[in-house]
């Protein structure tokens, strides 16, 4: 009998939890005003709040110094998500080791893949490095579907804000003129922006140089910057020592004297072949929020081009 | 006087033969002009046809560009912004081809018609011991599992995931369900086979441990290395609280078949689950997730076969803590995780003498992991833990373990074992462990 009357009493506890819960509907923010918009990392937030402005609150789930790949899938971003009106995400699987399970728990049907409030940001961008033939994880931690690192092309950036207003506008029509000035405006002194920096970075056109990860290819092919080789022997593999000593060959022959490297990777092996070779290693920042004075998408290529520059003079 | 004649012949000949050849050598000469002249006159027609080639292009692109609707150009990638090419690109669309790049994945889909296939993962699990352990002996070397995972979006509310265990002794479905992601009011449903949510390491597969095998508690207490898997139905939900946790109540119902803890005969014989978990961040690197867990089901009566066990149950209560630690600028070379699982198990069946009785016994493991480096993990646990149908009976073990990383994709794991059993036996073990990952496995929840 206590055994039966503690079933009965699980049963209408889980019954009446049940129905409680059912009746607590997740309040869309959108009724409630600003946009609710989660990014996977700080650039694509930095680039909705460009476009958003005070229609919309934005929050990223990934640090600008944090690896983006490697983003533990906390509960805590769970609360962030069953309210959002928008997910924008990097795509092309860079998120795919956290990602997914964190929509899938969200219990939010807006930001389920494909729905109404989610937002593919790789669609919008030009890819590069888009493996043809056979891919194999012999080539390391490849991404099939091409380099995730695109929003460090100021082109890609301007592509993927008009993306953003066109569907804040679809979300909220009446904003929609809003939506639009604020994007010419970024458009308008990305234009600016991008001219000061490029001219910046000419009298370094062409210059080689050596990255940790494969980071950085948009970056270097806006610059026109030459990236010959990687700390890394293969995406997502330590480096070893026989890849490290053919790299400092490599750099010696070649001349090389930069090494720029992500601030989430050790720089003990960088520094010991810049050691080798004479070389500089440069932290540089992927993200936005990567250091605390970089707060917008202007600030990290002004953050990173300086600190290019300054290697680059000292090593001549 | 015949070599004579053939030397004044042979002398005869010569001049002629000489003058014949400067003859051919200028009519060749003179071929040579004839087809570079020839080969010039093409070149030239060629280049005209060429530039009027370009100047038709030219044409045809600016009519195009002037008439109304035309798209803007794009500002390219590499191109410098310029006032120009930025008006141009006041609507920028999509690169072609970007996102839909057609990538041969080496034994996979090649075509369209494939590329709707779920992701397929085999993940091998290779289990390796030496030493001596005369209470629960284990194979010196085995394939102890193969995972085979299926997963994809089933259409615009569901998603798919089945789980296929290949062993030695034969297939199982270690889980097979949908989940429905896309219900109203916040609640995420499950239908189908799965791992039951009682505790936090009954819910983790085999390949996702941090150890080679299972704590102790789990084999005495929540029915060996199957854990509480059945099949049935799950409904979690985020619960409304205080901005700074996390709340998660999760309820499950299932047939009542699992592994040797919950039997049943009967339709009414099912068992039920039910988690709440807390969670908090305590720092952006820190965080704390605490666990407590209910299950109820129908037992197996013992020792008298004819008893229904309809009137003999299980009662399961857990209670699961995990600290995490792990640094978002190093997050890949250094990390701390500890765990512990406390169980309670009060269990009704009969006694030799064929008395009803009900078994409390307890159990818990406490486990540590530290990432020494990108590649190398150190990690121990300790065990101790009553049995359910003996809960006077009481083993005690603590392992210590090192792993090695090759790459994201496979492991390598050792792993030192002592356990002292009841019996008054001890055990003394050397394992090791290789799990190889092929595929797309899907990442797993938190």
């Amino acid at each position: 009998m206590r055994h039966m009357s503690n079933a009965f009493r699980f049963t209408a506890i889980a019954a009446s939890l049940a129905l409680l819960l059912a009746s607590l509907q997740v309040p869309s923010a959108q009724a409630a005003g600003k946009i609710q918009i989660v990014t996977a990392t700080s650039d694509l937030a930095a680039l909705a709040q460009e476009v958003g402005g005070d229609r919309v609150e934005v929050e990223s789930i990934a640090r600008g110094y944090q690896d983006p790949h490697f983003v533990e899938a906390k509960p805590s971003f769970l609360l962030k998500l069953r309210r959002a009106d928008l997910l924008i995400v990097v795509g092309l699987e860079l998120e795919i080791g956290w990602l997914p399970p964190l929509i899938n728990q969200s219990g939010n049907p807006r930001i389920q893949v494909a729905g109404p409030g989610y937002f593919d940001a790789s669609r919008f961008a030009e890819i590069l490095e888009i493996p043809r033939g056979i891919v194999t994880r012999a080539e390391g931690d490849v991404h099939p579907l091409g380099n995730p690192h695109y929003w460090l092309d100021p082109a890609n950036s301007q592509r993927i804000a008009k993306g953003v207003a066109d569907r804040l506008s679809e979300m909220r029509p009446a904003d929609a003129s809003y939506f639009e000035q604020r994007y010419q405006a970024f458009t308008k002194r990305l234009q600016d922006e991008d001219q000061k920096w490029v001219a910046e970075m000419k009298p370094y056109a062409g210059r080689k140089v050596v990255t940790y990860h494969r980071s950085w290819p948009n970056f270097a092919k806006h610059f026109d910057l030459d990236v010959v080789g990687y700390i890394e022997p293969r995406p997502g593999i330590p480096p070893t020592p026989s890849h490290t000593l053919e790299l400092i060959q490599m750099m010696k022959r070649e001349n090389i004297k930069i090494i720029m490297v992500e601030p989430y990777f050790d720089l003990k092996t960088p520094k010991a072949i810049a050691r080798d070779t004479g070389a500089q290693v440069v932290v540089m920042m992927p993200s936005v929020g990567g250091e605390k004075e970089i707060t917008d998408y202007f600030k990290l290529f002004d953050y990173d081009i300086a600190l290019l520059k300054k290697a680059f003079d000292a090593a001549h | 006087m015949k070599n004579v004649m053939v030397l004044a012949c042979a002398l005869l000949v010569l001049p002629g033969a000489l003058s014949a050849q400067d003859a051919s050598k200028e009519s060749t000469e003179a071929k040579r002009e004839d087809r570079l002249k020839t080969l010039e006159e093409q070149v030239r027609a060629l280049a005209a046809e060429v530039e009027g080639l370009s100047g038709e292009l030219k044409t045809a692109r600016e009519s195009a560009a002037n008439a109304p609707g035309a798209r803007p150009k794009l500002v390219l990638a590499s191109a410098p912004y310029t006032r120009e090419s930025a008006a141009a690109a006041a609507t920028p669309e999509p690169p072609q081809g970007s996102g839909t790049a057609q990538t041969q994945v080496f034994g996979g889909a090649t075509s369209n018609a494939k590329l709707l296939n779920p992701d397929i993962s085999v993940i091998g699990d290779f289990l390796g011991t030496a030493g001596n352990n005369s209470i629960r002996p284990v194979r010196s070397l085995e394939l102890h599992e193969s995972e085979v995972g299926l997963q994809a979006i089933i259409d615009p509310y569901a998603r798919g995931d089945f789980f296929l265990s290949f062993g030695e002794q034969g297939v199982n479905v270690e889980e097979g369900y949908i989940t429905f992601t896309s219900l109203p009011g916040g609640f995420v449903a499950k239908v189908g086979k799965m791992r039951a949510a009682f505790g936090k390491v009954n819910t983790i597969h085999n390949h996702a441990l941090e150890w080679t095998d299972r704590p102790l508690v789990t084999d005495n207490l929540l029915g060996g290395e199957d854990g509480i898997e059945d099949a049935g139905l799950s409904v979690t939900r985020i619960l409304p609280a205080p901005k700074w946790i996390f709340l998660e109540a999760t309820g499950q119902a299932f047939r009542g078949d699992s592994s040797t803890i919950f039997q049943s005969v009967t339709h009414k014989d099912v068992s039920y689950v039910g988690h709440i978990r807390a969670y908090k961040d305590l720092s952006e690197s820190t965080n704390v997730d605490i666990g407590a867990s209910y299950s109820r089901g129908h037992s197996a009566p013992g020792t008298d076969l004819i008893t229904l066990p309809s009137n003999f149950h299980t009662e399961l209560y857990g209670v699961d803590t995990t600290f995490r630690w792990k640094p978002l600028r190093r997050a890949i070379y250094h990390s701390f995780l500890a765990r512990s699982e406390l169980v309670w198990s009060q269990r009704d069946q009969l006694s030799p003498l064929s008395l009803f009785q009900t078994q409390r016994a307890f159990g818990f493991f406490t486990s540590g992991e530290y990432r020494l480096t990108r590649r190398w993990t150190v990690g121990g646990r300790f065990d101790r833990t009553g049995r359910a149908q003996q809960a006077n009976l009481t083993d005690t073990g603590f392992s210590a373990l090192l792993t090695y990383w090759p790459s994201e994709f496979s492991q390598i794991r050792g792993q030192y074992r002592f356990a002292r059993y009841a019996e008054g036996r001890d055990a003394n073990e050397l394992r090791f462990q290789f799990v190889f990952v092929l595929g797309a496995h899907g990442a797993h929840p938190f």
